[in-house]
């Protein structure tokens, strides 16, 4: 896993000395810098945004950094193996839902405790069996299916759903989440 | 021959109607004198909106400041005789500005024309609106936190859309008028830019409708969220400015052109929609988050 200080590539490559993610300029000068950090990391690895050193973070940068750089990572289909978004408080929760839901999109933070959550679109079903994942560890679709009681045809297009959004992490018949904090 | 526009004892969002309807007859570039002498009140609306005024005078407008000393000392720690002197031939003397940021004022009146501006605006009103929202107002601290995005939404209007620079201030004060005297926070800003219509049609972004006026942009960006970028991010802010100020129980009103809208909580009873106001150029938009009450330790 690789780490991204967020807070150091707003300072750097917006040249901005506040610690506030707010205005599109600044967003997209942020989301240009991480892509390329992203596009230089080799295949399957995961890319950890770590925005402990943000203050808040208005709709617009929102919309910038978080929607438009998962936008850009799901058109492109190939490395990294996922992006896991660290440090998310509440200061950066309410921009970050919202243009989350606006653009049908979501994304797993990861709390310093090693607790994951996942926030933005999904439905009921994508969040119930992604926190099992989640809590197992890893799982493969016959044995999801048979202890939710669910036909396999059903489990495997959820999960695929999920892997194919980068939620999931996908190796052989595996399914496990994008990874934890090391 | 010379117009005196005279400004309304007490200047706000409504009164200052009453400034353009006297200044509608008097083309941009006629002889003004705007006379605020028996002003003595005035909100961030007021103050933001005359500084407006005289940028979209072609022939300097000049100024008769206020005669009451209470509320000369206020316009001066608000920095607003700062800017005026740039854009009103001011007459007498004011009392001297202050070094930026030292009044009480939560955010003096203060430009906006770049993407700095906003990030400058945010980190300097942050703490001190946090201190006013959770201590006077009573809010949790999450509102401080949409709050500031609010100001920032705001201000980034005049930076993507106005085309010219604008102005934004906001203050705390007791609202006389409504609320039976409970404080609330107000964010005004306002430029003379292009306005809401002439943004939406620059970027073909007009509905397909046969009637096309400023009431029919103001409800097209404020109420349907749509922006001059097609992009399917883009028109967000002002949708998150209506949903914080809706949660918060407040107050929105944009005016743009002859039209205003406002989203009116039940505590005022101004009207949603005002159509064939007089002409203004650019975008005057107020957030008013009233004190909650009950939630007092």
């Amino acid at each position: 896993m690789t780490r991204i200080d967020v807070g150091s590539v707003l300072r750097h490559s917006a040249n901005v000395p506040f610690s506030d993610l707010v205005t599109r300029p600044t967003g997209a000068a942020v989301r240009r810098c991480i892509e390329r950090e992203i596009a230089a990391l080799n295949a399957g690895d995961v890319a950890l945004l770590d925005f402990s050193h943000i203050g808040m973070m208005d709709y617009s940068c929102a919309d910038e950094v978080v929607a438009k750089l998962l936008l850009t990572l799901a058109a492109q289909g190939s490395a990294p193996g996922g992006v896991v978004f660290h440090g998310i408080t509440d200061a950066h929760l309410e921009a970050i839902e919202v243009v989350l839901d606006h653009h049908g999109l979501a994304l797993v933070v990861q709390f310093a405790d090693g607790g994951a959550r996942l926030v933005g679109a999904v439905t009921d079903d994508e969040r119930e069996i992604w926190e099992q994942v989640n809590a197992r560890g890893s799982a493969v679709a016959e044995e999801m299916a048979t202890a939710a009681g669910r036909e396999l045809v059903d489990m495997a297009r959820i999960l695929d759903s999920l892997r194919r959004r980068r939620l999931l992490r996908h190796d052989g018949a595996t399914y496990a989440p994008v990874g934890p904090v090391q | 021959m010379t117009a005196v526009i005279t400004l309304p004892s007490s200047l706000d969002d409504l009164s200052f109607e009453q400034v353009l309807d006297q200044l509608a007859p008097h083309p941009a570039d006629a002889k003004v004198i705007v006379d605020a002498r028996h002003t003595t009140f005035a909100t961030p609306f007021g103050l933001t909106a005359l500084l407006t005024l005289a940028q979209t005078r072609t022939d300097m407008a000049e100024f008769l400041p206020p005669e009451d000393p209470d509320t000369l000392s206020y316009w001066a720690r608000a920095g607003f005789f700062r800017h005026a002197e740039e854009l009103f031939a001011v007459r007498g003397t004011v009392p001297r500005p202050r070094v930026a940021g030292e009044s009480e004022v939560l955010l003096e009146v203060t430009p906006v024309t770049k993407s700095d501006d906003v990030h400058s605006v945010v980190e300097r009103i942050q703490q001190k609106a946090a201190h006013i929202l959770i201590n006077k107002l009573h809010l949790e601290p999450r509102a401080t936190m949409g709050f500031t995005m609010t100001l920032s939404e705001a201000c980034q209007n005049i930076v993507e859309h106005a085309g010219r620079g604008g102005w934004v201030m906001v203050q705390a004060y007791r609202y006389k008028k409504r609320l039976g005297g409970r404080l609330v926070m107000v964010i005004a800003v306002c430029d003379a830019g292009v306005g809401f219509r002439r943004s939406l049609e620059s970027g073909q972004r007009r509905p397909l409708t046969d009637r096309w006026d400023d009431a029919m942009a103001l409800e097209t960006a404020v109420v349907n969220s749509v922006s001059r970028y097609g992009e399917a991010g883009r028109g967000q802010g002002l949708k998150g400015i209506r949903g914080y100020v809706h949660r918060r129980d407040g107050k929105l009103s944009v005016r743009s052109g002859t039209a205003r809208i406002a989203y009116v909580p039940p505590w005022d009873d101004d009207v949603p929609r005002r159509e064939d106001l007089a002409p203004f150029p650019g975008a005057q938009l107020q957030i008013t988050i009233p004190e909650r009450v009950g939630a007092a330790a």
